[in-house]
Formats: C-alpha cells, structure tokens, sequence
C-alpha cells in the first residue's frame, strides 16, 4: 500500500516537476461535436465564455479545455442558458451563485483583488515616478551641456563603435575601495 | 556497485563544495592565491564527481536496474532507449541531480575559464557557487536520494508517464535548467561584488556573458516546451499562463531586464545598483520557481504528491539565498556609488523604460501567479487567476515596450535627439502605417490583430532602419556599406537580430491567436470536410503496434485546389505501463501555417448525438503559429552571436590595475 | 529614502516566504473550493426518487435538521464515509437524504443493499444538473442544513472521524 502511495507520488512528482508545461493533461477531447450548438454567434459566445470559467476538478483549466465530466457539463448548460436568452454576465452570475468567485478565471474587482487588478499598474506608476524624481534630483544644477556638434557627435559614434576603449568614467567618480 | 559509486560521489562532491565554500574566501579575504586557487580546483572537483554520480544514475537507468528505486518508479524495460535516458530527469529525483550538475558546469566554468577575473573576485564568485551547491546537493543526499535501493526489486518498472516519452522531454529540461541556474553565476557575481563593495564597467561586461549564455538557454528551453505543449496536448495552444509556466517565465523576464541593465552599468557607469539586485531577483526567481513546482503549494490537487519535507528543505534554501541576497544589498547597496548622468530622452533612457517595463510586467505575473495563495494566507478566500488576468494586465504593459523597442536603439547616449530619431523612422513608420492598413482592411479575426502586426511589424522595421544606420545604407556606396556591416560588432549586429526576432514571435502569437480556425467533428470512413481551404479526407482508422504502445491511427488525405497535397496520419496511443491514452496530433507546416489534426473517441451510432458512427476528429489551422518558435530561436542566435563579439568572450579585458584603483580611460 | 528603499526587496520577500511557509505546514487543501451556499437558502431540487416514491424536494428539509449526501456507487470514496452516514442516522438525531450523482438506479440500488441503507430518501440526478445546481464539484459531498432551510455547512470529500464530530456538534446545536 505504502509502496503504491510512493509510486503514484512519484509519478505524479514527475509531472509536476517535470512538467514545465504537461501540467494539463491531453485535451484533445475537450468539446465534442455534440456540444456544438448550430448558431455560431451563440456558440462562438459560449466558447468564449467556458475560456473564462475554470474547471472545478482539474488542475488549471477552463472548461473549454478540459475533458472532465464536470467539466462537459458546464460547457452544455452554458449553452442551454445562452439559447434560453441569457445574456454573458447572468450565465456567469449563474455560477458565481452555485460556485462562487472561484469558478471565474478572471476574478471580480473587489477590495480583495483590488491589489491584484491595480497591483502591476501602481507599480508601474510609483516606479516610473520615482525614477522621474531621482532623475530630476540627479540632474546638474547647471544648464546641461550644449548638444554634441556633428563632428563630435561623429568622434564619439566612431569611438562607441568600435568600442576598444572602456567606457569613460565621470571625473567626480572617487577611487573605489574593495570592503576588505 | 555503481550505484554506490555514484551516491559516494555525490557525497564526495558535496565535501568539494563545503571546501569551495570556505577556502576561497578566506583566500580573498588574505589575498592568498594558493587558498583562492584551492577553491577553483574545488569547484572542478565538485563538477567531476557530480558528472560521475550522474553517469551513474544514467548508466541505472540504461541496464534498467530496478533495485534502484528512482529507476523502478519511472523507468520501464520495454522503453525505448531514448526515454530511458531522458528518463534519468523525468524524475524528482534524476531532474535534481541533472539540476547540481548544470550549477557544477557553471562553477567549473568560471574556475576553468575565468582566467581574466581578478583573483580575488573569482575567489568569491566560486565560494558563492559552492554554498548554492552545497546546498542542494544537502537537499538531494537528505530529502531525494537517487541511488535508494529497494529490496527486493521488482520484476519490471512502473515506466515513465506516457506524455514525458517524448523527444520533448529530452532536450526542454536540460535547456531550462541550463539557463535557471545559469543565473546563479549573475547572482555570485553580484553577491561578491556586495562583498568587495565595487561595481564598475569591467564587473558589467564580466558578468553579461554568463547571463546572455543563461538567458540564451533559458529562452531556448521555453520556447521547446512552450513547443512541446503545442504538439503534445492536442488542441494547438502554446501557453497557458499556468502556475508552472510562469515559474520558468519570471526569471526570463527579470533576466532579458538584466542584459539591458548591464549595458548601462558597462557603458556609462549608471544603474549600478539596480543592476546588481535585478542579477540577485534574477537566479532567486529561479529558485523560488525550483520550489513552487517541486512544494506542491500551487499545483494544488496533487498536494499528496510531493514531500512536504523536500517543499520545506526548498524553502530554507531560497530563504538562506534571499536573506543572504537582499540582505547583503541592502547594507551594501547605498555605498555603491553610481555616475554617468543622463537625460531622460537618451539610450539610457530608453533602457531604464525596458527595465521598468520588464520589471513591471515581471511583478505583474509574479502577482497573478501568487495571488491565489496570498489571498487564501490572509483569510480573503479563493479565486482563481488564469488567461483572462494576464491578457488585461501582462499585454498592455508589452505593448509600450514594443513601440519603445523600436525607437530606443536608435536614440544616443546621454541626451538623445528624439525629433531626429523619429525623422530617421520616417520609412519604417511608413511601411509600418502600411501594415496596419493592410491588416485593416484583411482582417476577419478580433482586432487587437491590427495592434499586433503594426507593433511587431513597427519593431522589426525599426531594429532594420538601425542597422541601416549604422552601415549607412544608400548614404553612400554599397560596398561601403558592406564593410561596414562587417566591421560592425557583433553585439550591434546580435541586437538587431534579437529584437527583429522578436517582431517575428510578435507575429506568430497574433496571427496563431487571432486566425485560427477549428472544426469539430464526428468523421466516417471516407467523409469530408474544409478547413482553411483545405479538403480532408478521412481515408481509415488502423490500429498500429508502438513499442511500448498500441496507436488507433487516421488516415486523413489531405487536398488543396483538387489536388492530394499530404497525408496526416494522427494518433491516439493506449500505453499499457502505466495505464494511459495520449493523444499525437498530426501537423503539417508550411512556415506561413499549421494544418493541425488530433484524431478523439470512436462515436458508436447513435451515442454522439448525431446518429452517426465516426471517430471524433478535429482539425486546426494555425496560421503564423511556427513564426513563435521561429522568431525565438532567431533570438537565441542573436544571443549566440553576441556571445562571440570580442567584448563579451570569457576571455575578454582584465580590470586594467589591481584592485583598489580606479581604472583610467 | 534610498536607504529605506534598498530593503524593499527584503520586506516583499519576508512575506512571501510567512506565505510559502503557511503554505506549506497544516492540512491546506488548495482544491477545496468554498461553498457561496453557507447560511443561505437551500438551492432548487426536485428530484426523482430512487426507489419511485415521493420526490426528492426542499421541502423535505423543512422543519428539522437535515443532511444531504452526494453518492455515487462507482466512487471509492464514498464507501469510506458510508459507516459515518450510517451512524448519523442511527443517531436519529437528522434526517439523511441522498443525492445519487450520474448514476445508474440499478447500481445504486446494488450498492446499497451491499452496505445498507442510511438514507430516508434518496433523489436521482442522472445527468447532474442537480449537482450543479448545488454546487457539488466532485463526489462524495455532504451538506448540512438547519430546520430553516439555510445551507449551514458542507464536508467536500469524504467525511473524516473529526468531521463526523463536528457534524455531531453542529447538529446538535441546531436541533436546540
């Protein structure tokens, strides 16, 4: 028994680790020809909703790429609900009410997830203007220097190509001393 | 008797990297040079006995030696030989020992090669690389030992998971790990230069090569795997935004922000810092990426799978790695003192946007990939972040760095002239603004189609209008131009291949993900179907002997304007050890698209719904989807040739005077 | 400022790794899925009966504390909660009602005569579309709910030695 245990695990562990990417397993049977529906701005929404909507069961899959049962399920009574009327928001208001949040691959914005949604773009913002700020704090109190003339500019190209020299270092730079 | 062998080795190596540890510091420290050449011969020491221990492993795995419980658990000897090495990392287990054994590459590389470093330096940089290689090697002899007898063994192994018996699997590990812990090297050099409290030029252009080589592998092993999903799973994706994925996809962001940063650090002196703690993020991404797959914390409905003792081994190693790191930056750091002063509109400038763009968007799948457990560790319940997250928030942040892309190589350092350089992409705006009208008006799919071929199409014109720059193309004679384009250096050149290549990829991602048709049907013997253009024919289904499997194979005739131009032959396989049934799709590229075909379940009459007996078929085409791997590879080149541009070869410039000095231009 | 901002890296990291940590220690299942159902109103159900008498309603559960269990004969799991399902109806204490998840009537009838039968009714769900409308994603599953109707609690998985206590305790005090 503990021996079976082990071996499951073991494969199991293989694929998780191994598996950069096989962690969904084949799904090559996820829809079947039967779920199809005839209309194909109806199925066409319904396929982009089941992308939306993970499968409980599985791994991390929508059920649009999922061969559980459950899975098939869904994606059937998605259609049903759409050829009943449904509009996107109230088929996926249907499962939020049975499944909660957790079935919904893009999560509500709420205060829970406000970190999550806002997140990259505070960061983006705090950073971009802290460096705004540290770059106007750097900058020389003196008018910066006049644009290179077409010739220095030349010069200076020529140098940076063929690039034997290592770069020039600015003279306030003091001498560097190793810690130890 | 080998396998003994190779356990004993692999605690002899683990002895090697203790001393590595300690010898070599103490060396710098006294500026010893016996002590600090102790520590190279360590280091290749460790990468010897490591190598031998993993022939070991491999040679257990070859004569199938099931006493040997790795072997018994994952191999199996009807398999082919292939999969039988490629097994020895198809495994928790095997895959550590192929994991220490790259960190020992690396360490041997820097001993064996870095004969340019200054002594003190390298002394350093390998004590570095022996406390990560302790460790894990710690990890491996106490938590996963490979070399494990059972007694008695079994008459047979339980064989390898069906979807790893794959060339895939061969050549996506090694390549993965070869760039993850290729950036331990980045990280040594920033945890030494910590030490010696000196960063300057010399360090920058000492340490790009290591990263370039790593990212270069890293790439590649994503751009496999990324593959390997495609044709394996059967329903033409090739990124899912899995846990898993993005584990392997957060050091390749904060890596590619590494190679541009250290261009600033060689060049003007500037972003010293920031460089030194985007080379720590970078190898402690990777770790905490080796914890994440391997904890089991994420991957959640397999949790019984993996050892919580392994996940929480793991988790002290990235913690004595992030505390050491960080730590040591963040004492250390504010006494690094950086120059080159810049105006905003420059190629530093530019590149600063690249990084705070990649490192932005880094953050961005950090959060989503976390955010789950995060919220679940702090009470506010469950949710699930998947494709539709990281299409609103890691795509929108692509997009400016795409444009920018274009545009920054061109602009100079220190204070660029913005007006001129938009003069000088007066024609690639023009071919650019064709494209989009071009796509405009063909296009049937979404519309983020136009915004994908302008950007990349914007982007490839761009890095092109560069290098005619450059050469001075049609400003002058051709062949004046010519041996300019020769005498260009080779980093020049590998930038502008890099970034065309990836206005390829750009492409093949938005044409695979905004054209693709599918058909999803139930096929008999002989019937039809249009996909694209094409005919196909169902001709039979056979069943077919494998090796170590049976296959129902398709027939699938394909035809073009009346004429048989292929024949797909997709296979569904049952393997028997152990127990399970993959599906092989059939592809057939011609480089502008993919005619895909996965052959499903057989529908009795009546059971699909339709009343009729078939096999259940479905066909895919995919256009542009081989301009992914295409434009990733050409990347990968563009990194290879920038590996031999005189600068960064290993053996490039010594710091011109002992250290303590500054150096004079 | 700089000084502060250089242990930025420091302070995310510690709290990823209190989160890596909590993570990995205690008995977190990270497939659980909370159900939205706790102290509201029971969902829709009307369902055949297994063995053609009344139908399976919410009805049923009006009034005093009831139990409703998702079973299946073909689910290993459940045949290792069945001795708990038996014991709470021995207790009499709450009604026990099965759901028979996409099963066939023969089956189920089979595998209860083998193991007997906790059950007072027991409705048929054959395709599943009641299991979805309770939001069961897996079998066994087992909720509890109040005299007044109202979801209170629910076992996903089969139910354990504590859980079978806390079900004990929880009945308890909504009988009172």
């Amino acid at each position: 028994m503990r021996n079976a245990s082990l071996v499951l695990g073991l494969v199991l562990a293989t694929a998780l680790t191994l598996g950069a990417f096989i962690a969904p397993p084949p799904a090559a049977l996820a829809v079947q020809p039967d779920e199809v529906l005839a209309d194909p701005m109806l199925e066409s929404r319904a396929r982009a909703l089941s992308k939306h909507l993970r499968c409980l069961v599985c791994q991390n899959q929508s059920i649009d790429d999922s061969d559980a049962g459950l899975a098939r399920d869904l994606r059937v009574l998605v259609r049903e609900r759409l050829k009943a009327g449904d509009s996107d928001e109230e088929v996926l208001a249907f499962l939020v009410a049975r499944y909660g949040d957790f079935v919904l691959l893009k999560p509500p914005v709420k205060p829970t997830t406000w970190l999550l949604w806002f997140g990259p773009f505070a960061i983006f913002a705090v950073a971009g203007l802290g460096i705004w700020a540290a770059s106007r704090r750097k900058r020389p109190a003196t008018a910066p220097a006049a644009p290179l003339s077409a010739a220095e500019q030349e010069k200076l190209d020529a140098l940076l190509a063929q690039d034997e020299h290592p770069p020039s270092r600015p003279p306030s730079d003091p001498p560097q001393r190793p810690a130890s | 008797m080998i396998v003994e062998a190779g356990h004993f080795a692999l605690i002899l190596a683990f002895v090697f990297a203790c001393i590595q540890i300690v010898v070599p510091l103490i060396g710098a420290r006294r500026g010893d040079d016996a002590l600090m050449d102790a520590g190279r011969m360590a280091a290749l020491g460790q990468f010897a006995f490591i190598l031998a221990a993993f022939l070991s492993l491999t040679h257990a795995f070859i004569v199938s030696d099931f006493s040997v419980a790795a072997v018994a658990a994952n191999s199996h000897s009807a398999k082919p030989l292939l999969y039988k090495i490629s097994g020895v990392w198809g495994n928790h287990e095997g895959s550590m020992v192929l994991w220490v054994l790259i960190l020992a590459l690396f360490g041997g590389a820097v001993a064996g090669l870095g004969n340019n470093l200054p002594p003190s330096l390298r002394a350093r940089v390998l004590s570095v690389q022996g406390m990560i290689g302790a460790g894990f090697l710690a990890f491996i002899l106490l938590t996963s030992n490979p070399f494990f007898r059972v007694n008695p063994a079994p008459v047979d192994g339980s064989g390898l998971n069906p979807i790893l018996q794959d060339p895939g699997l061969a050549f996506h590990p090694p390549f993965l790990y070869l760039g993850y812990v290729g950036f331990s090297i980045a990280f040594s050099f920033a945890i030494a230069a910590l030490i010696e409290g000196r960063v300057d030029a010399a360090w920058a252009r000492w340490v790009r090569p290591w990263t370039l080589a790593a990212w270069c592998a890293l790439t590649l092993g994503i751009a496999l795997g990324s593959w390997w999903a495609y044709y394996e799973l059967g329903w033409g994706g090739f990124w899912f935004w899995d846990p898993v994925e993005n584990a392997s996809f957060m050091p390749w962001l904060a890596g590619t922000a590494l190679l541009h940063s250290a261009i600033v650090v060689e060049k003007r002196g500037a972003l010293k810092s920031w460089t030194i703690l985007l080379a720590i993020l970078t190898f402690l991404l990777s770790l905490m990426g080796t914890f994440l797959v391997r904890s089991g914390v994420l991957t959640s409905v397999h949790a019984f799978a993996n050892d919580p003792e392994r996940g929480l081994f793991i988790l002290g190693l990235l913690l004595v790695a992030t505390v050491g790191g960080l730590g040591l930056y963040a004492m250390r750091a504010p006494t690094l003192k950086t120059g080159g002063l810049f105006a905003p509109i420059s190629r530093e400038g530019g590149l600063v946007l690249n990084n705070l763009l990649l490192g932005t968007g880094c953050a961005t799948v950090l959060i989503g990939t976390l955010y789950p457990l995060v919220l679940d560790a702090f009470g506010g319940g469950k949710v699930s972040v998947g494709v539709p997250y990281f299409t609103l928030t890691f795509v929108p942040l692509m997009v400016p760095l795409l444009v920018v892309m274009g545009i920054g190589p061109l602009l100079a350092w220190k204070r660029g002239d913005l007006p001129g350089v938009l003069m000088r992409l007066r024609a690639a705006a023009m071919v650019t603004g064709i494209a989009c009208l071009a796509t405009i008006l063909l296009n049937d799919g979404p519309a983020f189609a136009i915004l994908g071929v302008t950007l990349a199409v914007w982007l490839i014109m761009g890095a092109l209008t560069e290098l005619a720059d450059r050469i001075r193309l049609f400003r002058g004679p051709l062949s004046a131009s010519l041996s300019r384009l020769i005498h260009l250096p080779r980093s020049a050149i590998a930038m502008t291949t890099a970034h065309a290549a990836m206005g390829i990829t750009v492409l093949g991602i938005t044409g695979s993900t905004a054209w693709q048709t599918e058909r999803i049907l139930i096929m008999s013997q002989g019937d039809t179907t249009e996909v694209a253009g094409y005919a196909l024919t169902l001709e039979k289904v056979a069943q077919v002997p494998g090796p170590n499997y049976t296959a129902e194979r398709a027939t699938l005739q394909v035809a073009a304007g009346g004429r048989t131009i292929t024949t797909l032959y997709p296979e569904k396989r049952r393997f028997t050890n152990p127990p399970q049934i993959t599906t092989e799709a059939a592809i057939r590229t011609t480089l502008m698209a993919d005619l895909y075909a996965v052959l499903g379940d057989r529908q009795e009459p009546g059971a699909g719904g339709q009343g009729k007996a078939g096999w259940t078929v479905r066909i895919y085409h995919n256009p542009l989807v081989p301009w992914i791997w295409i434009g990733t590879v050409i990347m990968v080149l563009g990194g290879l040739v920038s590996l031999t541009d005189r600068r960064h070869r290993v053996g490039a410039p010594a710091r011109a005077q002992a250290p303590g000095r500054p150096r004079t231009a | 400022m700089i000084r502060v901002a250089t242990y930025l890296p420091l302070a995310v990291a510690a709290i990823l790794a209190v989160v890596f940590f909590w993570a990995l220690s205690g008995d977190r299942d990270p497939s659980r899925v909370p159900s939205p159902f706790i102290d509201k109103p029971a969902p829709a159900l009307d369902l055949a009966a297994l063995d053609g008498g009344p139908r399976l309603t919410k009805a049923a559960f009006a009034g005093r504390v009831s139990i409703l269990n998702v079973f299946a004969s073909w689910c290993l799991p459940c045949l290792a909660e069945h001795p708990f399902l038996m014991a709470l109806a021995k207790d009499g204490k709450a009604q026990v009602f099965g759901l028979n998840y996409k099963d066939k009537p023969e089956d189920a009838k089979a595998w209860l005569a083998e193991h007997g039968n906790p059950f007072t009714r027991i409705g048929t769900d054959r395709n599943g579309r009641a299991g979805i409308e309770w939001g069961v994603y897996g079998v066994p599953e087992t909720f509890l709910i109040g005299p007044d109707g109202r979801i209170r609690h629910k076992v996903v998985g089969p139910i354990t030695n504590d859980q079978l206590k806390q079900l004990r305790r929880m009945i308890g005090d909504l009988g009172k």
